[in-house]
């Protein structure tokens, strides 16, 4: 199924507007998947996100300061950091849920596969579709199971009920869920318990095919078990996306992390793989971190 | 697909934009309307006198007595409506707790008592008055007014007092204070919230014309003792407005003037005192 | 020392049980008036039968015909438009105030809206006999009836209506500053447009307290007086069409109190009709409060 095949690919599926789009451009793209009477899927080959000269203020207190950073495609990337130092405000950027911050102030790039996503022709909702946001409460939408991952399927398009009951079971037993709702998939989701409502959330946010999953503390309102499934599954998700996660515990950094962000205080102090930021970390501030001098 | 999403997006933008202008458009539509009949039959006359012999068919004469009425049903009904108010709020929010069964009664009866429309307290005041043989007068139009405003004096400071931080109170009582001789504090802390309702209240009871009508009656002079029928500005309008006389009804237009300036005035005090107070809450 | 604190003591828990009086009376005072007003209708139920009253349309007081449908119609009526023209405006006004308009819009449509809320109703009935009613007469009616004089059912409706606009609105943008922040973003970054948000998810997750804030709206309209009473024309028929006179509850005893001692039974007529005024009121009233307190405990 996972044909390497060099393809031309449409505006539409890839999710990115404003591209120039070139009869002679071609991006190397993968067949994902096909679902029966539907287009197949494509993803890109290597999905990137790079950031430059981030400088985010609120109400003229400055939240990031000149964040410069490259996500890498298909590893966990752990932001870390003392509360308060800006990890969830950068994560929000990511898909620009920050607009409609009162007296927000925005300046610099970030770019999602060439695109800069702040750029006017750029088109918020497709943006949007290729990040999956994992909140830190799970925040089920007032529907049935089914309907809440169906949902974001019908706001692209898919409407036959037959591809959406396909997507949905996919869907639940990719994150472990299926064998528990399957009977009451239109129940409303309210009624699962919280470990349960937040791999309905990832489903859900998995089901418009995404590129990147943020995860903002998605474990921290949860109990022991319920947070081990979820860093499980993004360890078995991360061989097909890019997943940040904003953790404030450095002991699931440590778990599950392949690439690390350090900040402190609105900066990125270090950045690099795991072992390298764990076992050697070149700046002083992030070895007091690790210490546990401060939290 | 995405082509009617971003359609039906603009069209719900469009109809959201119409309806806010809607509403904007009324307000500024019946500004205009209360101005641009009064403006014309407003004289130092109208506020300075009361009705001549023949006004309502064209005399001489101003709303004075209207407007006198008025202010005293309305002192008179706010000085009682505080005075019954302020333990009741007291009470539910310092001596009982928030859990309390029966503040949660209270409240509700409150918000019933709230939505009680004025024309059933004016017909609930009226009987009062006819068991005692009491005659629509002052007497009778505060104490309609004061039923009517007692549920928004509570409603409003309940909400400010409500909010009141717990280590405020708890602060008083450490000193060694009882609960009433933290009321003190607890005044200083909600008097803008006080004086808001107060506002509040009687732009309210100034504006009401169906609970006075059975109880305070009208009359051409200025009452002079509780015993006496009372003019009010609203039912002044109206009987002016019934007048077959042209003149008559200009005067109206000029009375609803006078009314609509007071209640802006009122309100706009009311928005001046939340928004300076606001600045120095704890 | 000892009688000194004992004196402060006293003085609280004196303070302290005149104001649970305090409180209790006026929590009664609810119960009162109720009382109160069905003892007065007493009278005119013992005489006639209570269905064969809410019944009869013949209104002949001096005959001793009291049938109050028409009023009831009138009220349902005119409440009824009202309710009709007010909330799709309020809906969309709120929810355009709170998810889909930049800040300071809300600082000056907010103000306006406490002036229209804060205007006296006889200040309406002014407008509505200056405006409406002959917009009415004039331009409107022709179109569909050969005459009307504009004193009509759908003024009174167009009037109220506008008389509950504040009411609405602020109740909708309260409801809707409630639900939590998460859940919009939950949908935003499904890739939803915020009218998709709106639509699908802020409507649905706040139903019930918009149910709510309507039935409080519809228990205001019931009781308002003299702004209907203006231009609704007041005769007691049952309304036909829109451009029919209608003669609504609180317009009833408003007009009639000066009579109602002359005539046998008018004055229990007329109380009857309050105490059914504050029935259906005080039923609005107390359902609506407490699903709108149950809602404000869940986000708490």
């Amino acid at each position: 199924m996972m044909a390497t095949q060099v393809l031309e690919t449409t505006a539409l599926k890839t999710g990115i507007s404003g591209l120039p789009f070139n009869r002679n451009s071609i991006y190397r793209a993968e067949m994902v998947d096909t679902i029966p009477g539907i287009n197949p899927i494509y993803k890109l080959r290597n999905t990137n996100l790079k950031v430059r000269n981030l400088n985010v203020s609120i109400k003229k207190n400055q939240i990031l300061k000149n964040v410069n950073l490259e996500i890498p495609d298909r590893k966990i990337t752990c932001i870390i950091g003392p509360s308060g130092c800006g990890k969830s405000t950068l994560l929000k950027t990511f898909n620009r849920l920050n607009d409609d911050v009162e007296d927000i102030s925005i300046t610099g790039e970030i770019r999602v596969d060439g695109v800069n996503i702040f750029d006017k022709d750029t088109e918020i909702t497709s943006i949007r579709k290729k990040m999956g946001l994992l909140s830190q409460r799970p925040c089920p939408l007032p529907m049935s199971i089914f309907d809440n991952i169906a949902y974001g399927c019908k706001l692209h398009g898919i409407f036959k009920k037959k591809a959406l009951k396909e997507i949905v079971e996919r869907q639940l037993k990719g994150v472990g869920l299926w064998e528990e709702v399957k009977d009451r998939l239109h129940e409303p989701a309210v009624k699962l318990s919280i470990g349960q409502q937040q791999r309905l959330c990832l489903a859900r946010g998995l089901a418009v095919e995404p590129e990147f999953i943020l995860a903002d503390e998605a474990t921290s309102a949860l109990d022991p078990i319920s947070s081990k499934l979820i860093e499980d599954l993004f360890i078995k998700l991360k061989k097909d996306y890019a997943i940040v996660l904003v953790t404030h515990t450095l002991r699931q950094a440590l778990r599950i992390a392949d690439h690390v962000v350090f900040m402190y205080l609105g900066e990125v102090i270090e950045e690099g793989p795991a072992e390298d930021v764990f076992n050697n970390p070149k700046h002083e501030l992030t070895r007091k971190y690790l210490e546990g001098a401060f939290s | 697909m995405s082509k009617y999403k971003f359609l039906e997006e603009k069209i719900a933008k469009v109809l959201m934009v119409v309806a806010t202008l809607l509403v904007l458009a009324f307000v500024g539509n019946i500004l205009y309307t209360i101005v641009h009949k009064g403006l014309p039959s407003l004289t130092w006359e109208m506020v300075s006198k009361i009705p001549e012999g023949g006004y309502y068919n064209g005399g001489g004469g101003g709303v004075l007595n209207a407007i006198v009425g008025s202010l005293y049903i309305v002192a008179g009904s706010t000085f009682l409506g505080l005075l019954i108010s302020i333990p009741v709020v007291f009470y539910l929010n310092v001596y009982l707790t928030k859990k309390s069964r029966f503040a949660y009664a209270a409240r509700l009866a409150f918000d019933v008592l709230f939505g009680i429309p004025s024309i059933v307290y004016g017909a609930f005041a009226f009987s009062i008055m006819i068991y005692f043989g009491m005659k629509t007068s002052l007497g009778g139009g505060i104490l309609v007014l004061t039923l009517l405003i007692i549920p928004i004096f509570i409603r409003s400071m309940d909400e400010v007092a409500k909010h009141l931080p717990k280590e405020l109170l708890d602060a008083s009582y450490s000193l060694g204070a009882t609960k009433l001789e933290t009321i003190g504090v607890v005044i200083r802390q909600i008097a803008p919230g006080i004086a808001t309702a107060t506002l509040l209240s009687i732009g309210r009871a100034i504006g009401d014309a169906a609970g006075v009508m059975f109880t305070a009656g009208f009359t051409d002079s200025i009452p002079t003792s509780l015993g006496q029928p009372a003019a009010t500005l609203p039912l002044s309008v109206f009987f002016q407005l019934s007048s077959p006389s042209a003149d008559v009804q200009n005067r109206a237009y000029a009375s609803a003037l006078i009314l609509t300036l007071i209640v802006l005035v009122i309100s706009l005090t009311g928005r001046f005192i939340t928004a300076h107070f606001s600045k120095n809450k704890v | 020392m000892a009688s000194f604190s004992l004196n402060r003591i006293l003085k609280d828990k004196v303070a302290e049980s005149s104001m649970f009086l305090l409180t209790t009376l006026s929590v009664v005072l609810v119960v009162l008036i109720g009382i109160g007003l069905y003892v007065k209708s007493i009278p005119i139920i013992e005489q006639k039968s209570l269905l064969e009253l809410i019944t009869s349309t013949t209104w002949q007081p001096s005959q001793g015909e009291f049938g109050f449908l028409p009023f009831i119609a009138g009220t349902l009526w005119v409440t009824g438009l009202a309710i009709l023209i007010a909330l799709p405006i309020a809906l969309l006004t709120a929810l355009f105030l709170s998810e889909h308009s930049k800040p300071w819009v809300k600082k000056f449509v907010f103000p306006a809206l406490d002036i229209l809320a804060g205007l006296p109703s006889v200040i309406y009935g002014v407008w509505g006999t200056l405006l409406i009613v002959p917009w009415i007469s004039e331009k409107l009616a022709p179109h569909f009836v050969e005459y009307s004089t504009g004193y009509t059912t759908l003024a009174g409706g167009i009037v109220l209506g506008v008389m509950i606009l504040p009411l609405l609105v602020s109740l909708f943008c309260e409801i809707f500053g409630a639900v939590p922040r998460e859940l919009r973003d939950a949908s935003l970054s499904l890739g939803a447009t915020k009218w998709q948000t709106s639509k699908h998810i802020l409507l649905r997750k706040t139903a019930p307290g918009i149910l709510a804030a309507v039935i409080l709206a519809v228990s205001r309209a019931f009781g308002e007086t003299i702004a209907v009473l203006m231009v609704c024309g007041n005769i007691p028929q049952l309304p036909h069409s829109l451009f029919d006179s209608c003669y609504p509850l609180p317009a009833l005893i408003a007009n009639n109190y000066g009579e109602m001692l002359s005539v046998p039974m008018y004055e229990s007529a007329l109380m009857l009709a309050a105490f059914l005024l504050f029935i259906v009121v005080f039923f609005f009233n107390a359902v609506s409060r407490v699903v709108l307190y149950r809602i404000e405990r869940k986000f708490r």
